[in-house]
């Protein structure tokens, strides 16, 4: 067995995991869901193996190093970050429909890591601006917010899925959900632990920067696009906070921060051009 | 509306302000993220056309985030902050050191959660337990007695409330070290040639030449690369001269860096020449020279009557690394011509001498230099904003109150709390304690 072989099954299970979510959504049988928490819990397995083979895989081609150091690396570690945020979720708060939110997230990461466009699956030895720890912590910190945003921005469509099919008192597909105001704390706390690790993130990377160039800012664009997210869930945070903001309006900001961070993370690399040009290879 | 400095103060000190100003950093910080920066004038004329042009003069858009309405923005943020922080934070360090033993009582009824609870044992012995179950669950209780019975109060973590401001705090601190690092700090970079020293480097931008005081010399640069062709590593052995002694060597790596009196030097890029560094030693006197070679041309060394030269070259096993064919020659006659590594040294034995002979590579070390006083309040700032951050998020300032008083038929204890947030994890510590109070009250009975 090699790591991209794992990797390439585990794309399949969170496949098969999204299906049944959101089969169990929709015809709302105990079973399937179940099942989708069971495929989910054996994906991650086989993942968190994965990455775990990659990192081995690495030493034994000579120039070993943790495996997250470029766009294909990131992508499987955010899959893997969404999933066990969102497992936790679901024993935190029992319920399984959140899934139907939230895997789909993390098989769209792996299917992009193994069939985007220029994206490179090669186990690259690091060139020397990525030796350092702090990448390795500016990395995880980044991903595990991510990961979190991204959670929050699935409860944000569960809420307005809810929400609208309430306000036209459509009690079949919805009444499995959590209530409104259930989701919404779910949505705020998420949100909170998201901001909290980007924060940790941003800064890890200026340390990281501050040690390999002597700034510790630079606005380069990817530098700048993560502070424009930090400002939106900042704004999100006051607005509900100090102005009591709840519900659909903070849904929305859960998913037009959610949009940042995608922006931050491939937009940037893609559209704009910058010191982090690592990612896009 | 009456008093016009009350409106100014108020402006200031409001959150809608707050919410507006992040709204217009994210919106303007995305300006610099899709137009060049610190790009000739030349090029935003052709891009952009002269009007455009001449308006992103007026704006500083070229280098927008040190432009003047970007720095009020930030500046603007820092005085909403500070503002609203004066307003505040009375009013919470007020709740902070507040004697809770002076609440009203019949606030307590009304407070969620509460529980009354009745027991027909005395006043006295039910405040004997209520102390116990207090105390078990880890809530340290005062006490105070009133005209109608007796109040306990407990509390955690009053501080917490202080969270927020200390977030807010981190901000001005990181401010303050962008600040002193922008006035007071250099960024410049040099390329040293090997063997060489400086005492200047040059900054950015305008390269205006900044003295450092003493020099840094470069004494190697080794280059070195993968299997696969991809750089490895950039390593400059670098040393720091004053008056000419050497004070200080450290070998220097991107992501190591020497620091010495402030300066900070980076490995950031390297030049080649074409040339190579040859290091001849002859071991009985020990007199040895450095050589600058092109391959090709015919070097002598005067003093020892030594001449020599580089005649060829071919790849090692090694995949990016060069083994070089030298010629030699001395008093006694020529040496065969033998192979040495980029990098290596070896020994050349003549009849009459023995010569060590080094050979690399010759380089040009590229270093960014940096001096910046204010990265320490930044880093502070960074830390205690992440512990600010934790302290506003996770912890609350949970306070319970224990009434006691003596009824017609009993004793009721009336035990009520309150949280400034996370209600669910609060009501679980106070189920646990009005709990444990009911249970060691039904002892008495
Ligand atoms: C980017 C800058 C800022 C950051 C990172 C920040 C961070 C925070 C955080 C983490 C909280 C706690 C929220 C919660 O518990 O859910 C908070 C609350 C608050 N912030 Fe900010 N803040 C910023 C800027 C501002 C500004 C400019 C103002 C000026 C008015 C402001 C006013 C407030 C107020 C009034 C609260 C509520 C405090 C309370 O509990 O009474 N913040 N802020």
């Amino acid at each position: 067995m090699t790591s991209s072989q794992l990797l390439g099954i585990s794309t399949i299970g969170y496949l098969l995991a999204s299906a049944l979510y959101i089969a169990t959504l929709i015809f709302k049988t105990e079973k399937t869901g179940v099942t989708a928490s069971l495929v989910t819990l054996l994906t991650f397995l086989a993942q968190t193996a994965g990455i775990g083979l990659r990192w081995y895989e690495s030493y034994q081609m000579g120039h070993g190093h943790a495996p997250l150091s470029n766009m294909y690396e990131s992508l499987v570690f955010f899959s893997w970050s969404i999933v066990i945020f969102y497992l936790i979720l679901e024993l935190k708060f029992n319920n399984r429909l959140i899934g139907a939110f939230a895997i789909p997230f993390a098989f769209i990461s792996m299917a992009y890591a193994s069939f985007g466009k220029g994206i490179n699956q090669e186990i690259a030895p690091l060139i020397p601006a990525l030796q350092s720890n702090w990448l390795i912590a500016h990395v995880i910190t980044c991903f595990i917010g991510y990961a979190a945003f991204a959670v929050a921005c699935g409860l944000g469509f569960m809420y307005l899925l809810k929400n609208s099919a309430t306000e036209k008192a459509d009690t079949g597909l919805i009444s499995t959900l959590p209530a409104l105001p259930v989701i919404d704390d779910i949505i705020h706390k998420t949100m909170i632990f998201g901001f909290l690790w980007l924060s940790a993130g941003i800064i890890t990377g200026a340390i990281w920067a501050n040690s390999a160039w002597g700034t510790y800012w630079s606005w380069d664009p990817k530098e700048t696009w993560s502070l424009i997210t930090w400002f939106i869930y900042a704004g999100t945070l006051h607005a509900r906070f100090t102005r009591g903001w709840q519900g659909k309006r903070i849904a929305w900001l859960a998913i037009i921060g959610f949009l940042s961070v995608v922006f931050t993370y491939f937009g940037v690399n893609f559209l704009l051009s910058g010191l982090h040009s690592y990612g896009s290879n | 509306m009456s008093n016009p400095k009350n409106n100014i103060w108020s402006f200031f000190a409001s959150v809608k302000l707050a919410l507006f100003v992040l709204f217009l950093l994210a919106t303007a910080s995305i300006i610099g993220t899709v137009i060049p920066q610190n790009s000739p004038p030349e090029i935003y004329i052709k891009q952009y056309g002269a009007n455009m042009a001449r308006l992103f003069q007026i704006l500083d858009i070229s280098d927008m985030y040190n432009s003047w309405w970007f720095t009020s923005l930030l500046i603007l943020l820092a005085l909403n902050l500070t503002v609203c922080t004066i307003e505040r934070l009375p009013n919470v360090w007020r709740l902070v050191v507040l004697d809770n033993l002076e609440t009203e009582t019949d606030r307590l009824a009304k407070m969620r959660p509460s529980r009354q609870i009745i027991t027909a044992a005395s006043p006295e012995a039910a405040a004997v337990k209520v102390r116990a179950s207090l105390a078990e669950k880890g809530w340290k209780a005062k006490e105070k007695a009133l005209a109608d019975g007796l109040l306990l109060f407990a509390q955690k973590g009053p501080w917490t409330r202080l969270g927020v401001y200390v977030v807010h705090s981190s901000i001005l601190i990181i401010f303050a070290g962008a600040m002193i690092g922008s006035y007071f700090g250099h960024k410049g970079s040099v390329m040293i040639p090997e063997t060489r020293g400086t005492d200047t480097v040059y900054a950015f931008g305008t390269q205006e030449p900044i003295k450092l005081g003493f020099t840094v010399l470069c004494k190697r640069f080794t280059l070195s690369h993968y299997a696969n062709g991809a750089p490895k590593e950039f390593r400059s052995d670098l040393a720091i001269l004053e008056d000419g002694k050497e004070v200080r060597t450290k070998s220097i790596v991107v992501n190591d860096p020497l620091s010495y009196k402030g300066y900070t030097f980076y490995q950031s890029s390297y030049q080649s020449y074409e040339k190579f560094l040859i290091t001849l030693t002859n071991n009985q006197t020990k007199a040895t020279e450095n050589f600058l070679v092109e391959p090709g041309k015919e070097v002598k060394w005067q003093g020892e009557n030594i001449s020599f030269g580089i005649i060829n070259r071919e790849m090692t096993e090694t995949p990016m690394k060069f083994k070089y064919k030298i010629w030699f020659k001395d008093a006694t006659g020529t040496a065969e011509p033998f192979w040495i590594a980029d990098g290596d040294s070896t020994a050349v034995t003549r009849p009459g001498a023995e010569y060590s002979f080094a050979l690399k590579e010759f380089f040009a070390t590229g270093l960014q230099v940096t001096k910046d006083p204010g990265v320490w309040s930044v880093y502070i700032g960074c830390i205690v904003m992440l512990i600010g951050l934790m302290v506003a998020f996770f912890l609350s300032h949970q306070r319970i109150w224990v009434y006691i008083t003596r009824e017609e038929d009993g004793t009721s204890v009336l035990v009520s709390g309150n949280t400034n947030k996370n209600k669910p994890s609060f009501e679980k510590n106070f189920n646990a304690v009005s709990q444990g109070i009911d249970e060691k009250l039904k002892t008495l009975s």
